[in-house]
């Protein structure tokens, strides 16, 4: 991993010198994605007192529900939820809660208590030397979920972390957030009836775990819906929730595969399919003309691959991209959704945590693996939906949009887009990612294929060590590591830095931050800043003069 | 040519083959890698007998405890269903008998109920007795049938049989569309045409138009 090196640090306010300052790749008017930034609220999450946070639980209204209404009722004016911002200091909080690292130890290695079976169990190479730990309980300490090992054996640890975070709020009127030790983070997330812990090696930030554990609960609201979450425990506080998240369980694995390697998820993005911009025209064309008319559909979405091909929405709502991460996640985990059309119900937590909505997903055809969802409030609208479908599928195929899809799919070496560093022609940079602030889309050089993500068909029970070995060639997963410290310096809530230029013998990182994008570039070894910034420059024509391919420009409804 | 239309609903726990048993019919396969269905899939299929035809809609649910209570949406006017276990589970034996006592309270309309004990091919892992689930199913007024979807035996069985079952309901249930289609052959030629005439409980659905499962079956097994 490279060194940071501060002194070669320069945080620059001020912008001066800027190079393209009117640009914005991807920036329009209108988006149909929510361009709300994760981190702000993230950042207000962390620093959520405890009355705030029992509060925010409580008052939700349901998206849902009044899209019934509205479509029963005609059209009437709606309310906007607005989100809760808190000033506290976060930091007072970390400062007490670091006394308590050196008390914490996931294996109690001081090995100072008797060591009966359970701590054995904790030595065991199911659980030593993992990367990172995710576990899940309920409020009252029995355990949900573990990325690792076998839950039934962790009701001991699951007991010990129960009793710290009540101890806290307890005694302290106070929220238990981190513990850190030399070489671990430990990091609590109190949501609801859930504890959600992490416990990382990694570099990823404190911030970035709290958005990954938020993420999870967010994976299990979308398979339950936070009502029932909420009335199961109200009812019995006893409850053993793996009952109900039984089968559910890889889809937890394999977002935290997904977090740790795609920096959509660092950047709270969503990635677009690069399209030829007539192409995915065509395709907005025959969802909007198949089905405008059908009065209950909220959402059309047509995803490959994990990366958005278009959205069409009901007037009014858009999607956040955790809400189309979760959809990513599903349809990638779910192999079942190719053998036939499936009807299914699915709460997308940013647009209604109370909800359901009902999901005709299916993929697009035999030889095009794109799948569509429609999303209705409807819960009867199977049949139409899947006519719909077969209309769509039929006039893609008819205006050679499924032929443009498999071009992008499998990366055909003629479009611009499969391998921008060539076409760009600046042989210095070695990597970037771009996100479009205002529209929430994200592009980076060298896309994560999946097919280097792990087999999604098995539980992720192994691998997810700890590694050492150095690697000789850099992948684009090892560059998104790399970017997320100077990720958390742009996103740092106390001082955010607008521009980082970091230069040593191994590369050099700069890392902007505009009103309309964020841009994180990997040059050479020992660039200096003037070349780096003439670079960035023409490396944001180029992404200005290819956005059309690269980004969904408009907004479209039905 | 009589035809009938049906709705057939698959029950039962998670992992006792119910996708597997109709992905073995309908597309004459079998795959160690079926994963775990996700709500509800959809499948149709054409099952001759004798003379008549019957077009099934089959729901194919999802064993995963979530998604129990999304059940009715469903098993609402089916007229038939497909009971599910696997014969070395007695927890998914006795998961029947709770499909059995809410199939009954919630569905009025007559529906013919099939028992089927699938994996009999883990013969050495058997943990529910052919007497017993037999006599549970004749309790029922169901048929019984021992099936392996890893080994294709009986499957075919469950299906015609369930078919015929239909064809003789059909005369008495009347929500069951039922027509004497001379102009069948046609029909299959132009796949707009019978969405044109529209029905009343299932307006979009059309046989032709399903790009999965879709398959002619004959009496022969
Ligand atoms: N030995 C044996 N295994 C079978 C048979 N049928 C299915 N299986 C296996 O049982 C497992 C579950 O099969 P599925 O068809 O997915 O079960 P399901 O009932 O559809 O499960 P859910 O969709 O989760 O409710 C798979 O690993 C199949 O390979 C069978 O007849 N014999
Ligand atoms: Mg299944």
């Amino acid at each position: 991993m490279a060194s940071t090196s501060k002194d070669n640090v320069q945080a620059s306010t001020s912008g001066q010198g800027n190079p393209a300052d009117d640009l914005e790749p991807g920036a329009c008017p209108e988006s149909v994605l929510n361009p709300s930034d994760s981190f702000e609220e993230f950042a207000s999450e962390m620093s959520s007192s405890l009355q705030e946070r029992n509060i925010n639980l409580k008052s939700k209204s349901s998206t849902i529900s009044e899209i019934q209404s509205e479509i029963c009722d005609g059209n009437k004016d709606n309310t906007e939820i607005t989100s809760t911002k808190s000033s506290d200091d976060l930091q007072s909080k970390d400062d007490q809660m670091s006394a308590l690292a050196s008390s914490c130890n996931l294996s109690n290695q001081n090995g100072e208590d008797s060591d009966n079976e359970k701590d054995d169990y904790l030595q065991s190479p199911e659980l030593v030397n993992k990367e990172k730990h995710v576990f899940v309980l309920s409020s009252a300490g029995k355990p949900i979920y573990s990325r690792y090992g076998n839950e039934d054996r962790l009701a001991g640890l699951c007991g010990v972390i129960q009793a710290l975070v009540s101890v806290v709020e307890d005694q302290n009127q106070d929220i238990l957030r981190s513990i850190i030790t030399k070489d671990c983070k430990a990091v609590f997330l109190v949501k609801g009836p859930l504890i959600l812990v992490a416990v990382s090696k990694s570099n990823e930030s404190e911030t970035q775990l709290v958005l990954q554990l938020t993420y999870a609960f967010n994976q299990i609201v979308s398979v339950l819906t936070l009502t029932q979450l909420n009335r199961i425990f109200e009812q019995r506080r006893n409850y053993d929730l793996r009952r109900l998240l039984s089968g559910a369980e890889r889809l937890i694995d394999n977002l935290f595969i997904f977090m740790e390697k795609d920096p959509a998820f660092l950047l709270g993005a969503v990635r677009c399919l690069p399209l030829p911009e007539k192409a995915r025209e065509n395709i907005t064309n025959a969802i909007t003309t198949t089905c405008h008319k059908i009065r209950d559909l909220v959402f059309a979405i047509l995803i490959a691959g994990n990366q958005l091909i278009t959205l069409v929405r009901m007037k009014k709502y858009t999607l956040h991209p955790s809400d189309i991460h979760l959809l990513f996640n599903l349809v990638r985990s779910s192999e079942s959704f190719k053998t036939a059309e499936s009807w299914t119900p699915i709460c997308l937590p940013k647009f209604d945590a109370t909800g359901f909505l009902h999901g005709h997903v299916s993929y697009i055809s035999e030889d095009c693996q794109a799948c569509l969802l429609l999303l209705t409030v409807q819960r009867d609208a199977f049949f139409p939906l899947s006519q719909a479908k077969h209309t769509i599928a039929e006039k893609l195929r008819r205006s050679n949009c499924l032929v443009a899809i498999n071009d992008a799919l499998n990366r055909n070496q003629e479009l611009p887009t499969t391998n921008p560093l060539k076409h760009i022609g600046i042989p210095e940079i070695r990597h970037f990612m771009y996100k479009c602030k205002s529209t929430a889309q994200l592009f980076t050089s060298d896309p994560i294929s999946l097919d280097r993500l792990q087999d999604y068909r098995i539980r992720h029970k192994e691998g997810g060590d700890v590694s050492e070995k150095k690697i000789e060639k850099l992948s684009d997963i090892d560059y998104v590591r790399n970017y997320r410290k100077f990720c958390s310096k742009i996103h740092c809530t106390s001082s955010p830095a607008k521009l980082i230029f970091r230069s040593n013998s191994d590369d050099t990182v700069l890392a902007w931050v505009t009103n309309g994008f964020e841009l994180y570039v990997t040059f050479d070894a020992l660039m200096e800043k003037d070349q780096a910034i003439k670079a960035v420059d023409r490396l944001l024509r180029w992404i200005k003069r290819e956005e059309q391919r690269i980004f969904i420009m408009n907004a479209p409804t039905f | 040519m009589k035809v009938i239309e049906a709705k057939i609903v698959v029950l039962g726990s998670q992992g006792v083959g119910k996708t597997s048993l109709v992905v073995r019919y309908i597309g004459k396969m079998f795959s160690k890698h079926i994963s775990p269905t996700i709500g509800a899939s959809f499948f149709t299929c054409n099952i001759s007998v004798g003379d008549a035809r019957v077009k099934l809609q089959v729901w194919d649910t999802a064993g995963q405890e979530r998604f129990r209570s999304m059940a009715p949406m469903y098993y609402r006017n089916a007229n038939a269903a497909l009971l599910v276990f696997d014969i070395t589970s007695v927890s998914s034996f006795n998961a029947i008998k709770g499909w059995v006592k809410e199939l009954q309270s919630n569905v009025s309309e007559e529906m013919v109920v099939s028992l089927v004990g699938n994996k009999c091919d883990l013969q050495e892992s058997r943990a529910v007795t052919y007497a017993e689930a037999s006599s549970y199913a004749a309790s029922i007024g169901a048929k019984y049938c021992e099936t392996s979807a890893l080994h294709d035996q009986n499957i075919e069985q469950v299906f015609l049989s369930t078919a015929t079952a239909l064809l003789a309901l059909s005369a008495t249930n009347q929500t069951m569309r039922s027509y004497d289609s001379a102009d069948d052959e046609r029909q299959n030629g132009s796949p707009t045409e019978e969405q044109a005439t529209g029905k009343v409980e299932l307006p979009a659905w059309n046989t032709d138009n399903i790009a999965h499962g879709e398959l002619q079956r004959n009496m022969c097994c």
